[in-house]
């Protein structure tokens, strides 16, 4: 029997992977292809095999620009995240305090503003302030939606650390600080990972504000590829191609994560 | 948050400072900006005249608005109905160690690294009958698919194009829930003899509340915003089949550069989401504490 259950899980997991690979192949068949090919002839692989379009992007500035541009502001953005909502989700999973309901319930509000609503306003505020067109205030700007859901994972998995561990570090000596980043932090270490992931990710695919924000000093990849639409029809090989990089990132991030959320937490090490 | 007895200590507040003051710049700061412009009517940057609760008024009256509402809590309804079940069978299918593990980690994750506006344009292409896979391949099970010209087939693909996207997320969520539960649990249950589906049941389930709560509420919002997939593969037609909340409001109100009722609206619609975000999240909350916690 358990053999069974075996093969009926693999074949439900391969589905899903074919299901969700294939888009993707398509697109990076697109991206070898040229754009004759792709518009008048269904093919299952590039019959006129061509690296044009990836030459294209690494060789025209405003094209790679945009890539350095995204990750700078991405990683800024992953940084000032953690940071703060590390100890809040602390103080969210370990203590009462006044309040702390309704705060946490405002924190995920901001996470439901839909960011259509917001364009104006933050085009006035950065503009005041001098930001405009820098890295930060893209980073800034995406912690709208970026530090809710950190303080909201990391909760999460603090709360399953039982707070006996706690305690007893307390007791043996141990100060805030040494206990939170020598013991604490690495039982949590799959949340942190999970956390990072997804800071990285709704900040690297989120254009409208990154859009918004930038014109050219820091003009986010998700941007420039939105000139493809409007320029001479639709260059979709070099669209297909820029996708295909924009998937590099991400999937070496995660690629570092895996075992953070594969691992899961190190409990009865302590 | 968990509702166990906690020890009561204000101090916690400094802890959480900082995330109030970054919030607070990028959200609060904005946010009256937008309550400003919903009760004026602003016909140029120095004449604006005070109208009171008249855009908010005239918004609610809007029959259209009615029709994008009701289309949009039908999807985001389906998008739960599918997602969530599908993304914790495929963390439970998903192997828990070894390189296995890692590769069908990062494949299911791929999808949910692209940008937005690029997932309408895959699907666009890889939907259309004579160059896309999708497209052919239904046609050649002798399916007159086009998500162009029929009203149900356009809403299902976009319903297929989110759940592409976005169930890796849930299944993430979950297959790190999973992964948190000790050993103890499923060696305590495997001396008391219980059935696979009582571990799923009385073990994994109630293990994986916490980020099934994440999972749910943020599919719900993040589905209730869904904005740039629709408008790149639709444009929200074929007539108003497709056409949501945030799609409306950007051609409606942004379209026409018209800020008192936009702003009206921008209010109106977070609102919205945050009735049923309180509703759904304080509902998660109760089931979460009747459920019986195996103790071991």
């Amino acid at each position: 029997m358990p053999e069974r259950r075996f093969r009926k899980r693999t074949i439900f997991l391969l589905a899903y992977l074919v299901f969700a690979l294939l888009p993707i192949y398509w697109m990076v068949n697109m991206s070898f292809k040229t754009n004759a090919e792709i518009l008048s002839t269904f093919t299952f692989w590039p019959q006129h095999f061509t690296w044009d379009n990836y030459r294209t992007i690494f060789t025209d500035e405003s094209w790679y620009s945009g890539y350095i541009n995204s990750l700078i502001y991405v990683a800024m953005n992953t940084v000032i995240s953690l940071a703060v909502a590390l100890p809040a989700a602390y103080a969210f999973s370990r203590y009462q305090f006044m309040g702390d309901k309704h705060v946490f319930f405002w924190l995920l509000t901001n996470r439901m503003t839909p960011p259509a609503v917001f364009l104006l306003p933050f085009f006035q505020l950065y503009t005041t302030v001098g930001l405009m067109d820098t890295h930060i205030a893209v980073a800034l700007a995406h912690l709208l939606f970026n530090v809710p859901l950190a303080v909201w994972i990391l909760e999460g998995f603090m709360s399953g650390i039982p707070r006996e561990i706690d305690e007893t570090a307390y007791i043996d000596g141990y100060s805030f600080p040494r206990f939170f980043l020598t013991i604490f932090l690495p039982l949590i270490k799959a949340g942190v990972g999970v956390a990072a992931f997804f800071c990285f990710m709704f900040s690297w695919v989120e254009l409208l504000l990154a859009r918004t924000l930038t014109s050219v000093n820091a003009k986010p990849i998700v941007a420039t590829m939105t000139r493809t639409v409007s320029a001479s029809g639709m260059d979709w090989a070099t669209l297909a191609a820029a996708g295909v990089l924009t998937i590099v990132p991400g999937a070496i991030v995660i690629w570092f994560v895996r075992h953070y959320i594969a691992k899961g937490f190190a409990m009865g090490r302590v | 948050m968990s509702t166990t007895t906690k020890p009561v200590n204000q101090k916690a507040w400094f802890l959480i400072l900082p995330v109030i003051v970054c919030v607070a710049f990028s959200a609060i700061l904005p946010l009256m900006t937008v309550v400003n412009y919903s009760v004026q009517d602003i016909i140029s940057p120095e004449r604006r005249v005070f109208v009171g609760t008249e855009w908010f008024a005239a918004v609610m009256r809007d029959e259209e608005l009615h029709g994008a509402l009701l289309r949009q809590i039908g999807f985001s309804l389906s998008v739960l109905l599918v997602e969530i079940p599908l993304g914790i069978c495929l963390a439970l299918a998903m192997p828990a160690q070894g390189w296995k593990s890692s590769a069908v980690l990062v494949t299911v994750a791929l999808s949910l690294l692209i940008p937005w506006n690029v997932v309408g344009t895959i699907w666009q292409i890889y939907g259309r009958a004579d160059i896309g896979l999708m497209g052919r391949a239904l046609q050649q099970l002798g399916i007159d698919y086009s998500y162009t010209g029929s009203e149900t087939q356009a809403w299902l693909t976009v319903l297929l194009m989110d759940v592409w996207h976005w169930t890796p997320l849930v299944a993430l969520l979950a297959f790190a829930g999973l992964r948190s539960i000790p050993d103890a649990y499923y060696q305590a249950a495997r001396i008391d003899g219980a059935s696979k589906f009582a571990v799923f049941r009385y073990i994994q389930l109630p293990k994986m509340r916490g980020v099934l709560m994440i999972a749910v509420l943020l599919r719900f919002m993040d589905s209730f915003m869904i904005y740039t997939e629709p408008f790149v593969l639709t444009g929200g037609g074929p007539g108003n089949a497709t056409t949501f909340l945030s799609q409306y409001l950007t051609t409606k109100a942004v379209g026409q550069f018209d800020l008192g009722p936009a702003a009206a609206f921008s209010l109106i619609y977070f609102f919205i989401i945050l009735l049923l975000c309180f509703v759904l999240y304080n509902w998660m909350q109760r089931v979460g504490t009747q459920q019986p916690e195996v103790e071991h």
